[in-house]
């Protein structure tokens, strides 16, 4: 529908530390911080990921995994009693870290979009759909005339499945599914590069849901997007993700395609996630019971945060902290099972 | 001192009606709230939605019936309607024989100390400054006025351990906020169970847990179940989980059930198309599964001005013209044994061979 941006507008700074014709985003060692009455405590927790150019990438966890907080940390919008306290965030050549606010409010909205769980948040009541769009596109974009904004606007939303007309409608108008189409058109209104949906569908009905899902897959190959799925939601990553982040604790805990992550699952906390996942296709009735709940990040455990409630524990998981590597061909994991050390010892207990 | 299995023998004298529950016809309309001008200008004309329209079902004594639904079809308002926390606006329901309908404030509250309920947020449900042992006898003293404070006690021990909560000194004299989400939602459990129910309205009981704690709370409910001889009217938007506490299943659409019967056979032969939309719709953790029914239009419409016919038919797609979209469907049987129903002209009935998907034939 619309032409790309040319890149040479662009700022570019510094080098990119990994091929960046292939990653659009890259996160080094990422920590955030959040103060509070007990002492820091690390939401996220040294988190290195890349992620490619047009695919979507799912990012789940449990609730306290840190997921969504490192969506807000991309987007450095963590607020204070948070902070960034260390790591690299590199988007398109540049570290975002180094960027003035102003700078990095350009860069939002523009080339890195967002949607949240709840649209109605993200939405002035007081204002027509055609205001949001238009003012947006106006902002970044000043040599565009009000007329042109609101044609782009029009189509836009034309083409996320909502009659045209319902532009001059306000907020309060629209269902759930069709906010949430409203925010994705803010988002490619400016023909952002990236956009980091935090739990999209959470408020929606699995029919919409599923409409919204297909939507996303259609846009993210016409409009060469990328996307970061945050979600709780192990089947809707399965659904449209090309590959699966899993969070614990505020570490990466396992990354994959999608395929490699469900079928031939590493860590044993994505085994047991996976398991306990409710299947409508399968024939059995039992779910398996993973012991305990995820742990208060006040209190982390040491070693693999996972290690109280991991089936295939050995003495070294308590004592050590596992590295996030490569465990085969583009998949990912900290568990010592796949990783030597000196202080590994003997055979694990399972 | 009380029997320790005190809680657990409770209610073997019951058992006379085979149908715990039993609701026919059940309405329950909301009037439209107008401003005083609208008010004036229509004349005394009073827009309804129509919540819950005309919805009858019966669960057996010991039987789990799910009721499922997306958000707006009425399937919390059917609940309320059964545990009589909303006055019915046409039709009955029967708790054990009993016509609630026909009860006195007193009778009413005797009678709901048979029927509990749980909701999908257990920090709203819990008292913020009651303990946990105080939150769990709180009904005791209203229902079992004759016991004694150890007496109560003793109870709120054992039922603590019933809900997997152990040791309970440990938990007893602690606050809400102290425990976890999963925690929190085995206490009201607990709190449900110290009056003896017979029924539980299950309203989203697990909705608001992590994955690996939801799977640990259907477990909890199974065995509650088999231990305290409970009925559930388990209401949930989520139909995976169904599968694994469900007997039977019940689909809800815009106030009415669409289709009612035991669940392996609702699931593996689903005859209702929004049934079917609805099933393909749930999202299913295996990246080599791929959807094998379209999608259907839109969302639900507005529940004030339902389209006419079945109510389903403008996002339908099978549907008729001049059939669909004019006369209401009835539920009507799809197996011999009457189990299984439908409201859906081209499924049963007189119209089956307008079907256009001349589905698997029965």
């Amino acid at each position: 529908m619309t032409e790309r941006a040319s890149t040479d507008q662009r700022v570019t700074v510094g080098e990119p530390p990994l091929k960046a014709g292939e990653v659009l985003y890259s996160l080094r060692d990422v920590s955030v911080e959040y103060g509070t009455r007990a002492g820091p405590v690390a939401a996220v927790d040294g988190v290195s990921l890349d992620i490619r150019k047009g695919e979507i990438l799912g990012l789940v966890g449990e609730s306290g995994c840190g997921k969504s907080t490192l969506g807000k940390a991309m987007l450095r919008m963590i607020t204070s009693p948070g902070n960034i306290s260390s790591g690299e965030l590199w988007f398109d050549g540049v570290d975002l870290l180094t960027l003035t606010e102003k700078q990095m409010r350009e860069l939002r909205g523009a080339r890195l979009g967002m949607v949240f769980q709840d649209p109605m948040t993200s939405l002035n009541p007081l204002s027509k759909i055609v205001d949001h769009l238009t003012e947006t596109i106006m902002t970044h974009e000043p040599r565009v005339s009000e007329a042109a904004a609101r044609d782009r606007s029009a189509q836009l939303i034309g083409r996320l499945g909502l009659r045209e007309e319902r532009i001059d409608d306000y907020p309060h108008q629209f269902s759930g599914g069709m906010r949430q189409r409203i925010m994705i058109a803010l988002a490619l209104a400016l023909r952002a590069d990236l956009v980091i949906a935090d739990e999209p569908t959470t408020a929606l009905d699995v029919i919409v849901e599923a409409q919204f899902l297909d939507l996303l897959r259609e846009l993210r190959d016409e409009f060469d997007l990328t996307i970061v799925l945050i979600t709780h939601n192990i089947g809707v990553v399965a659904e449209v993700a090309d590959r699966v982040a899993v969070m614990y604790a505020g570490r990466m805990a396992e990354l994959a395609p999608v395929n490699d992550l469900f079928l031939a699952t590493k860590h044993p906390y994505g085994q047991g996630l996976l398991r306990a996942v409710p299947n409508i296709e399968l024939d059995g009735t039992e779910l398996y019971q993973m012991e305990g709940a995820p742990p208060n990040l006040l209190h982390t455990p040491s070693g693999c945060a996972f290690h109280p409630r991991c089936p295939s524990v050995m003495p070294i998981c308590s004592a050590h902290q596992p590295s996030f590597q490569p465990v085969e061909w583009d998949h990912y994991t900290a568990c010592w099972l796949y990783e030597s050390h000196p202080d590994k010892g003997k055979a694990p207990d399972a | 001192m009380p029997d320790p299995q005190s809680v657990r023998e409770s209610h073997d004298a019951g058992g006379e009606h085979e149908n715990l529950v039993e609701v026919n016809g059940l309405k329950k309309w909301f009037p439209v709230q107008q401003g005083f001008i609208a008010s004036l200008l229509s004349r005394g004309h009073i827009d309804y939605v129509k919540a819950v329209d005309d919805v009858s079902f019966t669960i057996k004594r010991g039987e789990v019936l799910g009721l499922a639904g997306e958000s707006g079809s009425g399937k919390s308002t059917v609940g309320r309607l059964v545990l009589r926390l909303l006055d019915v606006t046409e039709g009955q329901v029967k708790v054990d024989g009993v016509d609630l309908g026909t009860l006195k404030r007193e009778e009413l509250r005797k009678a709901r100390s048979k029927m509990q309920v749980v909701f999908q947020d257990p920090l709203a449900s819990l008292n913020p400054r009651m303990t946990v042992g105080q939150a769990i006898e709180h009904p005791a003293q209203i229902h079992l006025p004759d016991t004694t404070f150890e007496e109560r006690k003793e109870l709120v021990f054992e039922l603590l351990e019933a809900v997997g909560m152990s040791p309970p000194g440990f938990f007893y004299d602690k606050y809400p906020h102290q425990v976890s989400g999963g925690q929190r939602q085995r206490i009201v459990l607990a709190r449900a169970l110290i009056t003896r129910p017979e029924l539980i309205v299950a309203d989203e009981p697990i909705a608001s847990a992590d994955v690996s704690v939801q799977a640990l709370l259907l477990e909890l409910m199974i065995k509650l179940k088999d231990e305290f001889d409970l009925t559930y009217l388990f209401i949930t938007h989520d139909l995976a989980t169904t599968k694994y506490i469900c007997d039977r299943i019940a689909i809800m659409y815009l106030g009415k059930i669409v289709e009612i019967g035991p669940l392996d056979e609702v699931f593996r032969n689903p005859r209702h198309p929004y049934t079917r939309s609805l099933l393909a719709a749930v999202p299913v953790p295996d990246p080599r599964h791929r959807r094998t029914e379209p999608l259907p239009h839109g969302e639900i419409p507005n529940p004030i001005n339902p389209p006419p016919g079945c109510n389903f038919h403008p996002r339908c797609p099978i549907a008729q013209q001049g059939i669909c979209d004019s006369q209401e469907p009835v539920m009507l049987s799809v197996t011999d044994d009457e189990g299984h129903l439908v409201s859906c002209h081209l499924r049963t009935g007189a119209y089956q061979h307008l079907d256009p998907i001349r589905t698997q034939s029965n």
